[in-house]
């Protein structure tokens, strides 16, 4: 836990940082208009993330590659159910309640799917939600028959994709919420407590009598659950659902977490780092179009920002840049559970 | 009380079955066979059009580039790591290799080509290994950066034009015939000779694993590389050979299929990274490392390219596809985990 400051320090001056560049490239990078265009792009990307951080805390090669494929199936399952039963012009606040719903039921028992193959049958979670990945993608796609499906903009499903309360978007509170919410469920309660240390050491943790699968079980289903949410979202902002929307997300969202200083060996990652690393990437992205520089310049520029944060997350540079007393002696390796 | 007939009828049933799972414990890929065996025989009685020389060309064709980007993702899944970035080094090296040849050096003779884009999949691989040994976090996340950068790279500094016309020899090469034959409906079918390659990867991957030290070195570090550097292995040689040989295969790859598609789309490859990972753990490696073998991955590539090609010949429709390969990996994963831990 020593870095926990320094991550946080480095992440709160690049986002400063960020914004006095975007300011000086351009006067209407900090105005209203822009700042709420960002904020409204950050929730889908920011609970992904927070997703894949979650798997990644628990440890033995957890990770979850799923997300944004379980965020499209929740939109495209939900949006086929919920059409069927309601129309979306006449009965507004009841699709979309049933739409929202849905989604998040599809969300959860997909991350079931996964933590039960993950807790149950010891499958690798690399392999898992690879093979889920597929699944989910699969299954969006018989269902939709390929085809982007229409929700359409009832009142309350827009208002959460476009609206503002007290000119901030709906959609960055509700992620703003969610994240205090698993901040605090990772913090305050005895889950919490289990996950990092099972991450930091799954064979101690069975031996000190954790409950391993249930653990691992809430762990991918929070993060299904997180998913379906971005799948809502996603559907409220885009007015269609897609099986193949936000292709690139998986990358980003592993990027935000590495970014966020989470280990991908397991035991450590904190949520506000996650959403402070989700909206400095966002900055970067706005700056980049900003500057007038294409997906594909944006894209290397990602692959070597990840590459950049793990080294600096090897070799410890936070440590140079956030004065923090590094304790003389490195903490011994911790042995890795063999199975 | 003696044994009743009916336990003497079912012992040598139970000991028949002991033998199956001890053969499936020890060679997964059996497994892989039958399945695949399985899959052709329903297919040819549906359809008995999938067993005509055509289909099955058809199948030899489309199985060369997976199955050397297989050998490559198994090579490194032995040694325990894992790698998503191979078809960005494709991709890369493909486009780069087809633009010098058709702009630079037009009279480049397709040996070299084949050679260059080899060697440059060698390079982009040795950077991914370096990166893996020097940053100590998993393979899986160094190579989603690798990917992004390498793909990244090809469309922000080379190029994002589609090159419908290529230079003649890449051309020629694409169409030169190994086997060539008339089928019953006068249609001339071809195998062509870079499906050769494909064989001689596989001797070549299968020879190194098994009668190299460095192949004994890469299943020691996928079964516990901290046993295997205490053994005095050393980490970086192996971790830049199995990347290095992974890039050289997926290069290698690369160019193969722009001569066998007659263009170069810089947009292409990338995306289909997942297919291979599940042909290679359905062929039986396991993705933990330390196990799997090269006859294995080649058939775990042909169940895929079967399944990918037969959907549509039993009237199963293509939007299908994803969706029974990814409950095959989770089949396939469940299966042999379970396998496992009955030993």
């Amino acid at each position: 836990m020593r870095r926990t400051g320094g991550q946080l320090a480095m992440l709160v001056a690049i986002n400063l940082f960020l914004l006095a560049v975007g300011a000086l490239i351009s006067g209407s990078f900090l105005s209203v208009f822009n700042l709420q265009s960002m904020a409204s792009q950050v929730p889908e990307i920011g609970l992904l993330a927070i997703g894949v951080m979650l798997a990644m805390c628990a440890g033995n090669g957890g990770i979850d590659l799923s997300g944004i494929a379980l965020a499209n199936l929740s939109g495209v399952m939900s949006a086929v159910i919920v059409t069927s039963l309601f129309s979306s012009t006449e009965s507004a606040t009841a699709f979309s309640l049933a739409f929202i719903l849905v989604a998040l039921l599809v969300g959860l028992a997909g991350g079931l799917i996964n933590g039960l193959l993950i807790a149950r049958l010891n499958i690798t979670p690399i392999l898992c939600t690879l093979g889920t990945q597929m699944a989910f993608m699969g299954l969006a796609v018989v269902l939709s028959g390929g085809k982007a499906v229409t929700v359409g903009s009832p009142a309350l499903l827009s208002s959460i994709g476009n609206d503002m309360i007290a000119e901030v978007p709906i959609s960055f509170l509700i992620f703003v919420l969610v994240a205090a919410l698993v901040a605090a469920a990772v913090k305050f309660t005895p889950y919490g407590l289990w996950l990092m240390l099972m991450g930091t050491n799954p064979k101690a943790a069975i031996y000190a009598g954790f409950p391993r699968n249930g653990v691992l079980i809430a762990t991918y289903a929070l993060s299904g659950t997180l998913s379906g949410l971005a799948g809502v979202i996603i559907a409220a902002r885009n007015i269609n659902v897609k099986f193949d929307y936000g292709s690139s997300y998986l990358l980003i969202a592993i990027l935000i977490a590495v970014m966020a200083g989470v280990k991908p060996e397991g035991g450590y990652g904190r949520v506000i780092c996650v959403v402070l690393s989700a909206i400095a990437l966002q900055l970067m992205s706005s700056l980049l179009n900003f500057g007038g520089l294409s997906n594909f310049v944006r894209d290397f520029a990602w692959g070597l920002l990840l590459l950049t944060f793990l080294a600096v997350g090897r070799y410890d540079i936070t440590g140079f840049i956030a004065p923090v007393r590094r304790p003389a002696i490195p903490s011994p390796p911790v042995p890795q559970a063999s199975k | 009380m003696t044994p009743s007939s009916e336990t003497l009828a079912a012992a040598p049933s139970v000991s028949a079955r002991a033998g199956f799972g001890a053969l499936v414990r020890r060679r997964p890929e059996t497994i892989t066979a039958l399945l695949l065996v399985a899959i052709c025989g329903t297919v040819a009685v549906v359809n008995p059009a999938f067993l005509q020389p055509a289909t099955l060309i058809d199948i030899g064709r489309a199985s060369v580039v997976m199955g050397l980007f297989a050998l490559g993702v198994f090579i490194i899944l032995a040694a325990g790591g894992i790698d998503v970035s191979f078809t960005a080094v494709a991709a890369l090296t493909m486009y780069s290799m087809t633009v010098l040849a058709q702009s630079i050096l037009p009279d480049l003779p397709i040996a070299v080509i084949l050679l260059l884009s080899t060697l440059g999949g060698a390079g982009l691989g040795v950077i991914n290994g370096l990166l893996v040994h020097h940053l100590k976090v998993p393979s899986l996340i160094v190579t989603i950066g690798t990917q992004y950068l390498y793909r990244g790279f090809l469309l922000s500094f080379i190029g994002t034009v589609w090159i419908m016309s290529l230079p003649p020899q890449m051309g020629a090469f694409g169409r030169m015939p190994l086997l060539q034959f008339s089928a019953a409906n006068g249609a001339t079918i071809t195998l062509p000779f870079y499906f050769l390659v494909l064989p001689v990867a596989a001797l070549a991957t299968w020879w190194i694993l098994n009668r190299t030290l460095m192949g004994r070195a890469i299943f020691a570090v996928g079964g516990n590389a901290d046993i295997a550097s205490r053994l005095g292995y050393s980490l970086r040689t192996i971790h830049i050979f199995l990347f290095g040989y992974a890039g050289a295969l997926a290069g290698l790859a690369g160019i193969i299929h722009v001569c066998a598609n007659r263009q170069a789309n810089p947009f292409d490859l990338v995306g289909t990274e997942i297919n291979v990972i599940a042909a290679v753990v359905l062929g039986g490696a396991r993705i933990t490392g330390g196990t799997g073998t090269v006859l294995g991955t080649m058939l775990g590539v042909l169940l895929i390219v079967v399944i990918n090609s037969v959907l549509v010949l039993v009237g199963i429709p293509s939007t299908w596809q994803r969706l029974v390969v990814g409950s095959f990996i989770l089949l396939a994963a469940a299966f042999f985990v379970t396998r496992q831990r009955k030993k």
